[in-house]
């Protein structure tokens, strides 16, 4: 198969799984995750197939058609959306896993038109990844936040309704109200939105407006959550887990940065980016994100909303090494989509599987529950502590790289901001741990428990692992991010 | 059939035209139906034949009874008119074809052949308008057409119709009436009442009182049937109370006849001949424009009744449309005529979405909506899309003509800038209004029993769902309504010195 059929290939899969999953719903349970599980193998494995072209140096590339005049619905492959898609498609296999156990285990409703949205959401998902200009990444970015929006409600209970309204309302908003205007600016001035190494906008744009447009863009991809527009962010934690863990953790918000960092790179241009002065206030919006929403993540009593308020604080980390400008910060920054995908959805992961084995949700109820949950809370471990950045974990890998880059430019700023996060990162989650592994339970449980359903076991001590792998061996990730930045200064 | 084929801009009106008296003879239940039905697909048929002809050759002209213009009528038909004639006739194609269920349940049987001979009359009105290229014409066409749609709204069970109805007929008698003046006026002045003959002449007299006055009562009165905020008083109550599937096929056609009517006399007529007309027709439509966009939606945001947010989201269209031409650029006009079909295919899908609704619900408030989408999932998935097209969401229709507005507006540089925000934040508004409607109908708890999944009429639903799914193809593939407002845009600046 081509590499052109293989990118339309890829849009597809997930599309005819939803509708092979919304008629295996009818036959029973059991098919209809059997059909799950094989669309997202398929995906994976013609996502993943992509990969050895891509590292190769060839970026295949397909038209579909011409939307307007001058304006295509068009996919090319380049290294961040190569890493995006296999990250995403990949964790997709696991996630559906997941899915089983705990649906199952919470007995939930609807649960067809969950896995039908799901498969809808990460085919939006392969859309942005792959988008070669600006406007099919728009139009994949909405119907991601359309397609998420069934799932962030999928309980329909007033309370739910209420905060899926402001996570439809935010994400609409943001991207109509700003990002839209900042895409048609950059058609109208560059005669084009293509996404080209070294960017498109030099000498199309000066002076404030550059700063100006940095600004529409980035808060107008809200997904990237970067403050103020992060509210939706805690607000969508009312979906099911697995939504919060695959979507909230990994690929809508990474959908975000993703955007973000390919704007500074293909449509802005690094070297162009850098030496205007008016793109600066991105680095210290992005930092104090960092440590605003770190504190806000301290005073969390919520499990979930703990990990979302520290899911805002990771993005901003990406949001911040692509700001910062350099080489090896923006390879930082891809890096750390990865590590903190894998470090991220573990968590989720393990809070969802003490929900669904233990009912608990807020911090103060997880008093040696480690004894009782050995496997979950030892993947819990391994992901808090690469949020933090310990080694050996893949949450280390990134801080590295990323700090390498702030040295690169003798950023202070970013250093000072990494340095406090981590003090923080360490504050809040430190606790957990230590609350699970060596407090004793305040009174037993009426009904003991123990893991989670082996699915939701299984998935998340995948995960971990994979925490920890990407430790080791990070060199295919590092070798696919070296070729974005090497025509780079 | 070359012989016959040569007639066709004529046909456009006769077919419909004659077919109207014989409904009414054809008194058997569900005749009348299939004649005004095989008279509209016809019409639509004939209009699809007129697109590709101007399309390979140029606008078309026809001489009635052969009599050369200017003594005779001149029929022409020219990118412009092929688009509204699409719009007109597959507006009725569509509705009748949908909505023969829900006709039959509020329409009385023995008053049927009435009620449809009343529907070709409207839509041969309507195409008439289109059509033709006499300014007296365009009068008799729009007294027709303006007729046949009061006996269309009143023909319904709601009896709220009448006093809707009668306001409307106030308001578009007035509208016509000064158009007539208008037109009275000019003929008075140049002894022509064919609009490219006017153009030619008026240029003599241009600057004389008449003519100005002239062009005042021609705006005014077009600008009310149109429904052009301030103008647009009649329109909610109309549309509410209307029989669902006359709103589908009216909403999606008859306010943009009159803008139609209102480009075409002013970009041929006045703009190339009146001092400062450019800058009078853009300084006092633009913000009309303005308020309606943001009037309207801002009243949709808060209405109850679905027809009537629906309605008053159509008099923020208009106000795009409007807010297009006013920048009178080739972007701007063809971005305000794109609009014109891009939103009826959103509002034709809606309002036939809403016919189904209808037949269940016990009413049309969004509190009678709660939960109606576990009952019409289908009709619920097609109302989806076409509100997404309405918001102007990607992929769909009526993001490409947001596209060309914004475009058109940022032309203008930092000057433009306040239009953006206007239509972004207008936007956001209807993110607002069709979201109150989707929530109410798909997380609603419906009062009492909740009731069964219920297919109503399989057509509409069908039919429904080809018109959503038209909104997505021309979000995807919107090559045809762009050529066709592209060139209709050029035609019109062709006008302009």
């Amino acid at each position: 198969m081509s590499a052109q059929s293989t990118i339309l290939f890829a849009l597809l899969v997930p599309l005819v799984g939803a509708a092979g999953i919304a008629v295996a719903g009818r036959v029973s349970a059991n098919l209809r995750e059997t059909v799950t599980l094989l669309t997202a193998g398929g995906l994976a494995v013609t996502v993943w197939s992509l990969l050895p072209a891509v590292m190769a140096g060839e970026r295949p590339g397909v038209t579909v058609t011409e939307l307007l005049p001058g304006v295509e619905l068009a996919f090319r492959v380049e290294p961040l959306g190569m890493l995006f898609a296999a990250l995403a498609s990949g964790l997709w296999i696991v996630n559906s896993l997941y899915s089983i156990g705990y649906m199952r285990g919470n007995n939930e409703k609807h649960q067809t038109r969950f896995y039908v949205m799901f498969a809808v959401s990460l085919a939006a998902t392969m859309g942005v990844a792959f988008a070669g200009n600006l406007i099919t990444l728009f139009l994949f970015y909405e119907m991601l936040t359309l397609s998420t929006y069934p799932l962030v409600s999928h309980k329909g209970d007033a309370n739910t309704v209420r905060s899926a309204r402001v996570y439809l309302g935010i994400l609409l908003t943001t991207s109509i109200g700003l990002l839209l205007p900042a895409i048609i600016w950059t058609y109208t001035v560059a005669g084009g939105g293509d996404f080209v190494p070294g960017g498109i906008l030099a000498g199309h744009v000066e002076g404030p407006a550059i700063g100006l447009l940095l600004g529409l863009f980035v808060f107008g991809v809200g997904k990237a959550a970067v403050m103020p527009v992060h509210r939706w962010l805690p607000a969508a934690m009312v979906a099911p887990t697995p939504v919060s863990a695959l979507l909230h953790a990994v690929a809508v918000v990474k959908a975000g940065v993703f955007t973000i960092t390919k704007v500074i790179v293909y449509i802005f241009g690094v070297d162009f980016l850098f030496a205007a002065p008016s793109s600066g206030w991105l680095l210290y919006a992005a930092a104090f994100t960092i440590i605003a929403a770190s504190v806000v993540a301290l005073r969390q009593q919520n499990l979930k909303r703990l990990l979302a308020y520290s899911t805002i604080a990771q993005l901003s980390y990406v949001v911040m090494a692509a700001a910062i400008l350099k080489p090896l910060a923006e390879i930082g920054a891809a890096i750390h989509m990865v590590a903190h995908a894998f470090g991220k959805i573990t968590l989720f992961f393990a809070a969802g599987a003490i929900y669904v084995a233990a009912k608990k949700t807020e911090i103060g109820q997880l008093k040696g529950i480690g004894r009782r949950m050995p496997i979950t809370m030892t993947a819990f471990t391994i992901g808090a502590l690469s949020m933090i950045g310990v080694p050996p974990t893949g949450g280390f890998v990134s801080k590295w790289y990323i700090l390498a880059g702030a040295f690169q430019d003798d950023n202070y700023v970013a250093l000072a901001t990494i340095i406090l996060s981590t003090v923080l990162n360490a504050a809040y989650f430190l606790p957990i741990i230590y609350m699970a592994w060596f407090m004793r339970e305040e009174e037993a449980p009426a009904r003991p428990h123990g893991e989670a359903p082996w699915p939701a076991v299984l998935a998340l001590a995948i995960t971990a692992l994979l925490t920890i792998a990407f430790f080791f061996f990070h060199g295919a990730t590092l070798e696919l991010e070296r070729q974005v930045v090497e025509n780079l200064s | 059939m070359n012989g016959l084929a040569q007639h066709l801009p004529a046909l456009q009106v006769v077919v419909p035209m004659l077919v109207a008296p014989l409904v009414i003879l054809l008194r058997p239940r569900g005749l009348a139906w299939a004649a005004c039905t095989a008279a509209s697909v016809l019409a639509f048929a004939i209009a699809i034949q007129l697109m590709l002809s101007v399309q390979n050759g140029g606008p078309v002209t026809y001489l009635m009874g052969s009599w050369p213009a200017p003594y005779g009528i001149e029929l022409r038909v020219d990118s412009l008119s092929v688009l509204l004639l699409l719009v007109v006739t597959g507006a009725s194609v569509t509705a009748l074809v949908g909505g023969r269920d829900s006709l039959d349940t509020q329409i009385e049987t023995d008053r049927q052949p009435y009620f449809y001979a009343a529907w070709l009359l409207a839509l041969a009105g309507l195409s008439g308008i289109v059509i033709t290229a006499d300014a007296f014409n365009i009068f008799v066409f729009m007294e027709i057409s303006s007729l046949a749609s009061y006996v269309l709204i009143a023909g319904g069970p709601d009896r709220r119709a009448l006093p809707s109805v009668f306001k409307y007929l106030i308001m578009g008698t007035i509208g016509a009436t000064f158009y007539l003046i208008g037109v009275g006026l000019i003929y008075m002045m140049t002894g022509t009442l064919n609009l490219a003959d006017m153009e030619f002449r008026i240029h003599e007299v241009a600057d004389q009182r008449p003519i100005l006055a002239a062009a005042g009562f021609i705006t005014v009165g077009l600008a009310l049937k149109a429904a052009i905020f301030p103008l647009h008083v009649w329109l909610p109550n109309a549309y509410t109370y209307a029989p669902h599937v006359v709103t589908a096929f009216l909403a999606a056609c008859s306010t943009k006849v009159s803008l139609y009517v209102l480009l075409r006399f002013d970009f041929f007529v006045f703009q190339g001949n009146l001092a400062g007309h450019a800058f009078q027709f853009a300084v006092y439509l633009m913000p009309l424009a303005i308020l309606g966009i943001l009037v309207g939606s801002a009243v949709a945001m808060f209405e109850q009744n679905i027809k009537r947010l629906l309605a008053f989201s159509s008099v923020a269209q208009i106000g795009y449309m409007m807010l297009g031409a006013s920048l009178v650029t080739v972007a701007g006009l063809s971005a305000g005529i794109m609009h014109i079909f891009n939103h009826a295919l959103a509002k034709g899908a809606l309002f036939l979405a809403v016919a189904s609704f209808a037949t269940v619900a016990a009413g049309l408030r969004l509190d009678d909506l709660k939960g109606i989408a576990r009952r019409m999932p289908w009709t619920f998935g097609a109302f989806v899309i076409a509100g997404l097209s309405l918001i102007g969401i990607p992929g769909t229709a009526g993001f490409v003509s947001k596209w060309y507005l914004i475009s058109a507006a940022m032309e203008f540089g930092a000057a433009g800038l306040p239009l953006v925000a206007v239509i972004l934040v207008s936007s956001l508004m209807a993110v607002v209004y069709v979201w109150r409607i989707l929530e109410a109908a798909w997380f609603g708890e419906e009062a009492g029993e909740p009731g069964a999944p219920v297919t109503v009429s399989p057509v509409l639903v069908a039919v429904t769902w080809v018109v959503a799914i038209a909104n997505l193809y021309f979000g995807l593939v919107p090559e045809l309504p762009v050529s066709l407002s592209t060139a209709a845009a050029t035609e019109l600046l062709d006008h302009l010195p």
